[in-house]
C-alpha cells in the first residue's frame, strides 16, 4: 500500500505548520458552514428542534409537578438523556449518507480537501446545533431560578454532562451514516447502537461482579449519573471524549478505506 | 510547468476478482484535447477515477501536472477540475452558493472567488440561474453547473466523464462547443462513447474496451483505420520481437500491435477486410514452435462497436 498524502505528515517548518492549520481550518469551517446552512434552509433543524424541546418540556413539568418538587434539573435531565437515542440518529442520518447518494462525496473526495475536514466540518455542524437547541433548554433552568433556588454546581456539571452525552451520540451517528447511502439505514443503525449503548446501564443491574462493571464500563448512561449529581469525575470525562473520538476516528477512517479499496 | 499533463503508467485495477482496467498506458500533452471512447463497462470511469485520486490503482500509476494521484493525492487534486459521471449537486443550495462552496473548499480567496462565480456563470450561460435552486434546474442547466464547478479554480487539467449523457440534442451542441471552447485552454481528457462526439472536439482518442486500449489516434485516422478492417486477438507465448516482426509479413496483415497484458504477449492484429489471417497465424506459430494460447476474431470490429453506441443507449452508473 502506498502512501496517502492526505494522511497528516509531520511539517517540519514553522511558515509550513501555519500554512498547514490555515488550511485545515478554512476547509473545515467551509464544509461547517456549507452544513450548517442546510439544516437550516430546510425545515430540518426547526423540526428537530422543536421535537426536542417538546420532550424535554414535558420532562421539565412532569418533574416539578410533584407534591414536594426539587429545584434541581436533574428532574428532567436524566430522562432527556433517552431523547437523544432517537434524536441524534435522525440529525445526522443525512451526514454523509446523503453525499453519497448524490454523489457528491465523489467531488469532494477529489477536491484538495483532506478526509477528516470533511468528517470534523460536519461533526461540529451537528454540535453546534446540538449546542443551540440544548440552550433553548436554558429556559427552564431560569424559571427554577426564578421560582426556586437551585444548586448552581449540579445545573453547570448537569449541562457538560448532556453536551458530552450528545456529543457522542452524534459521533456515533455520524459513523452509521458513513456507512451507507441510505439515510433510512444509517438511522435504524446508529439508533439500534445507541439503544445497546443506553441499555447496557440496565443490563449491568440484572448481573454481578466482572460483567456488571465491564457493562457499566460501556454505558453511555452510566457515565452520566455522576454529572446530573454535580459531580465532573475525570474517568467519565475520558469516557465521553473517548467515545467521541473513537467514532469520529472510526468515520474518517471509513471514508478514507474508498482510497485503497 | 511540464510537458506530460496526465501520465498513466502500466496502470491495473482489479474490483475483487474483477479487472476493470488492463495494464494501460497513455500520456497526454499541456494543451490537447483527449477523447476516452469505449462501450458501457470498458474501464473508463475506473481509469478517470484514478486519475482524480478517488479510488486508487491495483498496480502501475497516473500522475497529474508531474504529481502522483496516490502519494502527491493533494497537489495533484488542486490541479483537476473534474466532472464526474452523474452529476455532483447538491440540490437545496443555489447555483451560486454551491460555487462558492467548492471554491472554499479548493482554497481559492473571497474576492478572486466572487470574480471568478462571475466568469465562469457567464462563460456556462447560467446568468439567468444563478440564484435559482439547483433542485430547480433542467438536467441541461444541472450539467453546465457541474462545468462550472470544473472550470472555476482554472485547473490545468479537466476531467470530463461523459459530459453529455443524458440531455437534449440542442443542449448536446452547445455542450459540445463549450467542451471545445475549454480545450483551447485547458488539457482536456473526456470520455464519452458518442463516436461523434470525438470528431467534434477532440485531437487525439484512446479507445478502450474490456480495460484495454485498443486503439489510439486522431479522429481522422481512426475513420479511415474503421473503413474495412478485421481484427485477431492472439495470446502467443515467444521472443515478441520475432513474433511481431512475423506477424506483420503475413500477407493481408495491415498492422499489429504488442499489448502485455496480465496474462502473457496479447498481439492485435488487423488485417484487410475479408481476409482471415487466423489459419496463417497459426501456421506461422507451428512453424517457429512457439505457443499459442489464444487465437481469436475480435468479437466486435470497432465499427460495430460504434454503430451500438451511437445507437443512444442508456448509460447505466458503474
Amino acid at each position: 500500500m502506498k502512501n496517502v498524502s492526505s494522511v497528516l505528515v509531520p511539517k517540519v517548518s514553522w511558515s509550513e505548520t501555519t500554512a498547514f492549520l490555515g488550511s485545515t481550518w478554512r476547509n473545515t469551517a467551509a464544509i461547517f458552514w456549507k452544513e450548517f446552512k442546510t439544516y437550516f434552509t430546510s425545515p430540518m433543524a426547526y423540526i428537530i428542534a422543536g421535537v426536542f424541546l417538546a420532550i424535554t418540556g414535558y420532562l421539565f413539568v412532569q418533574s416539578i409537578s410533584t407534591t414536594f418538587p426539587e429545584a434541581s434539573i436533574r428532574g428532567w435531565l436524566e430522562p432527556s438523556t433517552t431523547v437523544f437515542v432517537l434524536w441524534s440518529p435522525a440529525l445526522t442520518m443525512r451526514l454523509l449518507a446523503e453525499e453519497q447518494k448524490l454523489g457528491t462525496l465523489e467531488l469532494l473526495m477529489t477536491s484538495p480537501i483532506r478526509d477528516y475536514e470533511i468528517v470534523l466540518g460536519k461533526f461540529f455542524a451537528v454540535l453546534v446545533i446540538l449546542l443551540a437547541t440544548l440552550s433553548l433548554t436554558l429556559f427552564y433552568t431560569m424559571m427554577m431560578f426564578w421560582f426556586g433556588d437551585p444548586d448552581v454546581g449540579p445545573v453547570v456539571s448537569g449541562y457538560l454532562g448532556i453536551i458530552l452525552f450528545g456529543a457522542s451520540t452524534l459521533a456515533v451517528g455520524m459513523l452509521a451514516s458513513s456507512l451507507t447511502s441510505n439515510q433510512v439505514v444509517a438511522a435504524v443503525v446508529s439508533f439500534g447502537f445507541l439503544l445497546f449503548m443506553v441499555l447496557t446501564d440496565q443490563a449491568a443491574d440484572i448481573t454481578t461482579g466482572l460483567s456488571a462493571q465491564i457493562l457499566e464500563g460501556f454505558s453511555l448512561s452510566g457515565h452520566f449519573d455522576d454529572f446530573s449529581r454535580g459531580i465532573i469525575d475525570t474517568n467519565n470525562l475520558v469516557y465521553y471524549f473517548s467515545v467521541i473520538a473513537t467514532f469520529l476516528f472510526l468515520t474518517i477512517r471509513n471514508i478514507e478505506s474508498r482510497r485503497w479499496r | 510547468m511540464p510537458e506530460t499533463m496526465i501520465e498513466v503508467k502500466d496502470l491495473t485495477k482489479f474490483y475483487g476478482e474483477h479487472l476493470a482496467v488492463d495494464n494501460i498506458s497513455f500520456a497526454v500533452k499541456k494543451g490537447e484535447v483527449v477523447g476516452f471512447l469505449g462501450p458501457n463497462g470498458s474501464g473508463k470511469t475506473t481509469t478517470m477515477r484514478i486519475l482524480t485520486g478517488y479510488i486508487p490503482p491495483s498496480e502501475g500509476s497516473a500522475t497529474i501536472a508531474g504529481y502522483d494521484t496516490m502519494t502527491e493525492s493533494l497537489d495533484a487534486r488542486r490541479h483537476i477540475g473534474y466532472l464526474p459521471e452523474t452529476v455532483p449537486l447538491y440540490m437545496d443550495m443555489t447555483v451560486e452558493d454551491y460555487l462558492r462552496f467548492l471554491g472554499t473548499i479548493r482554497g481559492m480567496r473571497k474576492d478572486h472567488l466572487k470574480r471568478r462565480i462571475d466568469e465562469v456563470i457567464d462563460r456556462v450561460k447560467l446568468g439567468d440561474y444563478r440564484k435559482s435552486y439547483i433542485s430547480k434546474l433542467s438536467k441541461g442547466y444541472r450539467q453546465r453547473t457541474g462545468l462550472a464547478q470544473a472550470i472555476l479554480h482554472e485547473p490545468e487539467v479537466l476531467i470530463l466523464d461523459e459530459p453529455t449523457v443524458g440531455i437534449d440534442p440542442i443542449q448536446v451542441v452547445e455542450t459540445r462547443s463549450l467542451i471545445k471552447e475549454l480545450g483551447e485552454d485547458h488539457t482536456l481528457l473526456l470520455s464519452t462513447h458518442i463516436l461523434p462526439e470525438v470528431s467534434a472536439t477532440c485531437d487525439r482518442v484512446i479507445i478502450i474496451n474490456e480495460g484495454i486500449i485498443v486503439a489510439e489516434d486522431t479522429p481522422e485516422n481512426l475513420a479511415v483505420r474503421l473503413r474495412g478492417t478485421e481484427q485477431v486477438q492472439a495470446d502467443i507465448r515467444g521472443p515478441s520481437a520475432e513474433v511481431i516482426k512475423a506477424i506483420r509479413e503475413i500477407p493481408g496483415v495491415t498492422s499489429a500491435r504488442h499489448i502485455e497484458t496480465a496474462t502473457g504477449s496479447r498481439y492485435n492484429i488487423e488485417s484487410a477486410a475479408g481476409n482471415d489471417i487466423r489459419e496463417a497465424i497459426a501456421a506461422l506459430v507451428v512453424n517457429n514452435s512457439w505457443g499459442l494460447l489464444q487465437l481469436s476474431t475480435v468479437p466486435m470490429s470497432l465499427e460495430e462497436i460504434f454503430l451500438e453506441l451511437t445507437g443512444g443507449e442508456e448509460h447505466e452508473g458503474t
